[in-house]
Parts: C-alpha cells; structure tokens; sequence
C-alpha cells in the first residue's frame, strides 16, 4: 500500500499497542495511513492539534532511553496531553514497590495512557491485565518495540511504494533485540522476505521456526537486498562474550564502504539508533547517501502521534 | 480416634503384590492386620467401618518432592497446613525439599520438621537433607548426623550441585549410609538466566530460555559418577526426553537410578507461558509436546519410578510481579492425584495398578521405607487412601488447606480424587 492521508473505513477497537504480532495487515496500514494524517502537523507554525486535550499521558520508563522517552513526549505534546514523566531503574528481584503497586498508585492518580519501557519480557502486557488505563508498549526486554518497527516500516514506505516483495536484512544480535522481533511480525504481514544476519551466539532459541530467514553471512545477503537494517550492538544486554572481539565482529557483520559497494544502489541503510560509529556501521555509510536514519526519528513522531491517538480513541468509545 | 479400622468391598490395588480385587482391608493397632475376604467377625474388633463399593483402596500415597517452607517462609506455608493439604489430596507420606530458610543442614534442623510434622498430626513427612552447607554447592552439609535424625535422603533441590568434585565427593561420603542422593539437575551455566524452556515461545515472548541441555548435562554426569561410586541416585523432576533417555539407559544397565515426574510436565507445555502468567512458571520449566509424550512413554514402559508434585507454594504477591521476577513454582499437592489421573488414567496411557505403582512402593523404595510403607503386606503402617476414581469436580483453589493459591489449574474439570485419609489407622481425611 502507499501512504495517503485519506479517510478509510477501518475501524481501530485495541486500547493497548502491545505487540505487532497480533497486528494484523489492516491494523498496521491503518496506523500507517493515520500517522500520514498527522505528518503535516509538525509543518506548521503552530505545532499542535486537540485530540487528546485533558488526556494524561505517563511516560513509565524503567529503563534507560532518550530518543523513545523524548519522541513520545514531543507526540503526546503535539496531541494537547498532560504528560508525566516516571523514571525508575528496575532491578531483575523483586524488591521495594512492584510493578503493579507503581502502576496501581498512577491509575490512581487519574492516567489516560501508560507508555511503558522495561527490562521484563511482558512488562506492558501484565499492567495492561492490571489496569483501565491503555498501555502503549515502549519497548519489553527482547520481546517487542512496536513504535519503532512502525516508524522503520512508515520509513520505508515513504521510499518505496510498498512492503510487498521486499526484501529486508536485520543484521546484529537478534537474540536480545525487540526492534528485531517487531520488525519481522509487522515487515513479513506485509510481504517483505526478511532475512536475520548474525553469528549463531546472537541468535534466539528456535529461529527456525520464526517466518525468517537466516544466514550468518552479511557479504553474501547485502547484494540482494532492498533494506540492510543494523541493529545497535547491545553490550549490556549481551552477557558473557558471543564474539570474540569487536574488532572480529565489525569484520563479518559490520556496514562497511567496502561492503556497500556490492549492495544495490538504492539500497535503504537503516538503524533504531543510538549508532556506535565504526562498530556495526561505519560514519561514512550512516551519514551516506542510502542512510534514512534521520528519517526514521523523524516519522517517529508521525507514527507515535498516531499510536497514543487511536489506543484512546478506541478506549473512549469503549467508555460509550 | 479409632486405630482400628476395617474397610470393606473396595477395589483393594496393592501394586507391590499385583493384588487387584474387590476385597476387604482391616487395620488393627494402626498396622495392616489382613486384606482379602474378612467374615463379619472382624466387624466387633474394630471402632469403624467403611463401605467402599465402587472405590479404589490403596497403599497411602507418597509424595516424595514438596517444599512446605518451614522454617523461613511460613506466610507461603508451614508443616501443618502442607501437610493438612497432603492428606486432602491422599497423600499419607511426603518428604520436604530442604531449600528453607536457613536450609535444612544438619540433624537439629531435621528433628524441627518431625516435631512440627507430630504436632499437626496429619500426614507423616519426612525430610532430605541439603547435601551442601546453605546449599552453596561447596562444602558438605553434616549429612551422617542428618542421617542418624533419620533424613531419608539429600539434595540440594532448588538447584543442583555445580562442581562435579563436590558432587563425587558428596557422593562417596553418603555412600557410608545408604541413603539417595537426590538432584535437581541443572547446570547453571548452561541454564544462564533462563526463566522458562528456551525454545520457540522464549523467543517470541522475548523471555530468556532455560535450555534442556542444562538438565541433561548434569543428569548425564551424575549418572556416571553414581555408577562409579555405587550409590542410589533419584532424578527429581524430569522434564525432558534426552533426560529420560538417560534414565532409560541407566535402567537398562542396571545401575540404581530412579526418578520422578511432576504432573505439570506431563500436562503443561512452554506454549502455556503465552499471556505471561507467572503460575505456568517453575523450574525445571514446562517443556514441548514431545517432551511429554516422551515422559509418558517412560511411564508406560515403567522406566518411571515415582510421581512427585514438587508442591512449590508462593505468595500472591510474590507471583503478582513480572514473568522475568516471579518466582519458580506450582502448588498442586491437593490436586495431583487427579492431574495424574487426567494424563495417564483417562490418556489411557496405563492402568491404576501401574499409577498406584509409581506413588506407593516406587516411591517408598527410593527413599528407604518400604519395610514399613508403601503396601498393604501384613505389618506395615496402617496408611490407606481410598480413591473414589469416577467422582467429577472444578478445582477451586479457594478451597485449598495450602496456604498458597499459585495453582495454574484453576477451573479445571478433573475426575477422580481421594475420598478417605487414613495415616497410621486414623481417619486424617474424609471428603466423601
């Protein structure tokens, strides 16, 4: 599909975005034609529109993130919400308040949504079971990011007519990542032939069995690719050492100028950001011609606009 | 009380003689005087008589793997409400896991259960001993004073002994007293910080996997070191099938090797984490559909020799946290005859002489007591469960004597269950 700004008849009913694997093509092509309503807001000189004026937002991060946190609040803003920020580094024990009494005292307090990052695999997805306020996942340990998959897919189709037939490398540690998992529920719905690049330490558990390729060799995939999609090396998340050194990582798995020549010259060079330079992708390649990164944080916006606006249009007219 | 207790027209099961008949079971003095056609005579010996046509008379039943928290956790449960729950689900026998806090480490500790155990006067419960000082897997707990307390065996449950040095040496040390080693076999490293089976659903639901090489690598090891050394050896919950292989082959070779299967791995499997609700989670995790149909094909075969609930009781509010932080465990003592009945009896997987098998003699034999438990041989210890095995019910774990509701089978409809408890000739039980 393209994106238009035009009416469909489609109608949102989920007062939660959790995940985009149980999204279907409908759902996702809505989010998108509704976000291409919302781009031209940011072009204007008064930057913001009214529907989710005296909504609160809360932005629930328990764990470390600027450019989501900030996109998030800049789309909540546009909207006319309230929006409160909540910053708590979670720990991996049970100790001091839980998950669900922080989430209890802020229903408490009157939320209308609940923008949630955590460490946990399922975080959003068990506060959503515990309370009225909708819930927009902002990230759950290595389970889903579905804004950001969203923003990469908006981002593609605004270079590319559609999703259907192309084909996509996400290329990194797909075992610990959620932007890799999102990307390939919501990139395959559409059509897209996505194939997952890394040595097999940074794979998950059964990748066969995902609706994936795989191949451990980035030299022989990024010749017959459409996106090559470079996924941050998490050091943190890693545990133990799943490659020997960076230097032996950069080499088979990092975006290189020597490796870009053999790519398609239209290929789309993509990544969610924060960019180690010179790990997984050269500067030169990042700030490059084929590189719509900036893109990405841009649509960000667009796309998380309309995320907060349909989970509370579909809360209200639940409310009816 | 009556000690003195005859019953009459069950189905009397005695799998350690291969009695299968409708028959009479009479109890005098609290041992099992006679079983067979009794003549009304025996009627004036005894204060008590129970009809049991169209019921199942057994053995009482033995649960060798429960954890009932005291000392430390008593707020999750404590020996008396454990075992209240034991006797609820027919269970005459149970043996505690020794992962309290502080654990159960030498023979004081051992006697603290057997006090709390006569005062509640419920089910008798034995205890193992840690094989470890504060289960740290380093240095030997005082196993041989444990023993003499009269611990039925030992183990670090909860997680297994890492250094296979420590386990070789644990091994020979026990090896004086002839008790099991039991293990809760998981290789940490391999298992890294898994919280459910590494498989395709971890990676979907974004969980870190517990991969089922942990369990096996472990088992295999010890499988060595206990035929080199001699010494009797119980895997605890088995949930996976290369790990029953391994038990399978060790069988065959004759090396005395047991082990113990969990209702949860033979019903549940890792799809069920689907929805993060944290009662599906617990260690060894829920595996594959193949995993279970290789568990049942071991039972089949008789490779198994004991069922254990692994009762694992918890807080509400300890299981209300995030998959990743919940704690491990199930609470199922009260139900587990009826889980068992559900994926062997009513999966026509086996008959109900071969499952009163694996929670009768098999599982007395493991733990040494089968001179005075686990059969109705003229002598023993006058524990009888009586199973009404058609009876249909909702579980409603509002219901439970445990203290704890983490119970993934709420709402189930099972069929069967323990009607009368009778431990030591005294009626602890009676639901009919």
């Amino acid at each position: 599909m393209t994106i238009t700004g035009q009416e469909n008849k489609f109608e949102w009913t989920r007062k939660h975005l959790l995940g985009l694997r149980q999204l279907s093509a409908d759902e996702l092509n809505h989010i998108f034609a509704t976000a291409a309503g919302f781009e031209q807001i940011s072009t204007r000189s008064v930057k913001k529109a009214p529907p989710l004026r005296g909504k609160v937002v809360v932005n629930l991060f328990f764990e470390d993130s600027t450019r989501t946190r900030t996109s998030f609040t800049l789309a909540a803003s546009r909207l006319s919400a309230d929006i409160i920020e909540f910053t708590k580094k979670s720990s991996s024990v049970s100790k001091g308040e839980t998950l669900l009494d922080t989430a209890k005292n802020l229903e408490a307090m009157g939320i209308d949504i609940a923008v949630v990052r955590h460490s946990a695999g399922g975080a959003p997805d068990f506060i959503s079971r515990n309370i009225d306020a909708c819930v927009v996942n902002a990230g759950d340990g290595f389970c889903e990011h579905p804004t950001q998959a969203l923003l990469d897919i908006y981002t593609i189709l605004k270079n590319r007519q559609s999703m259907e037939g192309l084909k996509v490398a996400i290329v990194g540690d797909i075992a610990h990542s959620r932007v890799a998992r999102s990307n390939m529920w919501a990139m395959t719905k559409l059509g897209a032939e996505v194939t997952f690049v890394g040595p097999p330490t940074l794979m998950p558990a059964q990748v066969d069995k995902l609706p994936v390729k795989v191949s451990h060799s980035l030299d022989e995939v990024i010749e017959k690719v459409d996106v090559v999609y470079m996924l941050r090396v998490q050091f943190e998340r890693l545990g133990g050492s799943p490659f020997p050194s960076v230097r032996e990582y950069s080499r088979y798995y990092g975006l290189t100028v020597d490796r870009m020549k053999k790519a398609r010259p239209d290929i789309l060079v993509m990544h969610p950001g924060p960019i180690n330079r010179g790990l997984e992708i050269e500067s030169e390649v990042a700030d490059g011609p084929r590189s719509v990164i900036l893109q990405q944080v841009k649509y960000g916006l667009a796309v998380r606009m309309a995320v907060l606006f349909l989970v509370n249009q579909a809360a209200v007219t639940e409310k009816k | 009380m009556s000690k003195n207790i005859l019953i009459k027209n069950g189905r009397v099961i005695d799998p350690e003689s291969g009695l299968d008949e409708v028959c009479d079971v009479l109890i005098l003095q609290e041992k099992i005087a006679q079983v067979g056609k009794i003549g009304s005579g025996a009627e004036e010996k005894v204060e008590k008589v129970i009809d049991a046509t169209e019921m199942i008379v057994s053995p009482g039943l033995i649960d060798i793997h429960v954890h009932f928290r005291e000392p430390g956790d008593e707020e999750e449960e404590t020996i008396a409400s454990g075992s209240a729950a034991a006797v609820a689900g027919g269970f005459t026998s149970v043996v505690c896991m020794p992962n309290t806090n502080p654990p159960v480490e030498n023979e004081t500790d051992v006697e603290y259960v057997h006090r709390k155990a006569r005062q509640a006067r419920q089910s008798h419960v034995y205890v193992m001993g840690a094989i470890t000082k504060g289960r740290a897997g380093a240095e030997l707990a005082e196993m041989g004073l444990m023993h003499e307390a009269g611990a039925v065996g030992f183990t670090d449950d909860g997680s297994g002994v890492q250094d296979a040095k420590v386990m070789q040496r644990a091994m020979k040390y026990a090896s004086m007293f002839g008790k099991v080693m039991s293990q809760h076999c998981q290789d940490d490293h391999l298992a890294g910080g898994g919280v459910m089976n590494a498989g395709y659903y971890a990676t979907i639901l974004g969980l870190p996997g517990l991969d089922a090489l942990a369990e096996e690598a472990m088992l295999w090891r010890d499988i060595q070191l206990a035929k080199r050394i001699g010494i009797p050896y119980n895997a605890q919950h088995i949930s996976t099938a290369s790990a029953m292989e391994l038990i399978r082959g060790a069988k065959a070779d004759g090396l005395n090797i047991t082990s113990e299967v969990t209702p949860h791995h033979l019903l549940l499997t890792d799809e069920y984490c689907e929805g993060y609700d944290t009662n599906y989670k617990v260690n060894p995790p829920l595996r594959t559909p193949r995993d279970i149909e290789a568990l049942k094909e071991a039972i089949k075969d008789g490779v198994v020799d004991a069922l254990a609930s692994d009762h694992a009781p918890h807080l509400q509010s300890e299981k209300e946290l995030e998959f990743l932080a919940a704690p491990f465990g199930i609470a199922s003592l009260e139900v587990a005859l009826g889980l068992y009945i559900k994926a062997l009896i009513d999966d026509k997987v086996i008959d109900w002489p071969q499952l009163l098998r694996m929670m009768t003699i098999g599982p007395a034999r493991i733990i040494g007591i089968d001179g005075e438990k686990g059969s109705l041989a003229k002598g023993k210890a006058g524990d009888i469960t009586i199973i009404d095995p058609q009876v249909e019910y909702q579980v409603d774990v509002e219901k439970f004597r445990s203290k704890s509701r983490n119970c993934p089978y709420k709402g189930w409809r099972l069929r069967g269950r323990a009607v009368t408890t009778i431990v030591g000739g005294e009626i602890r039980y009676d639901g009919s």
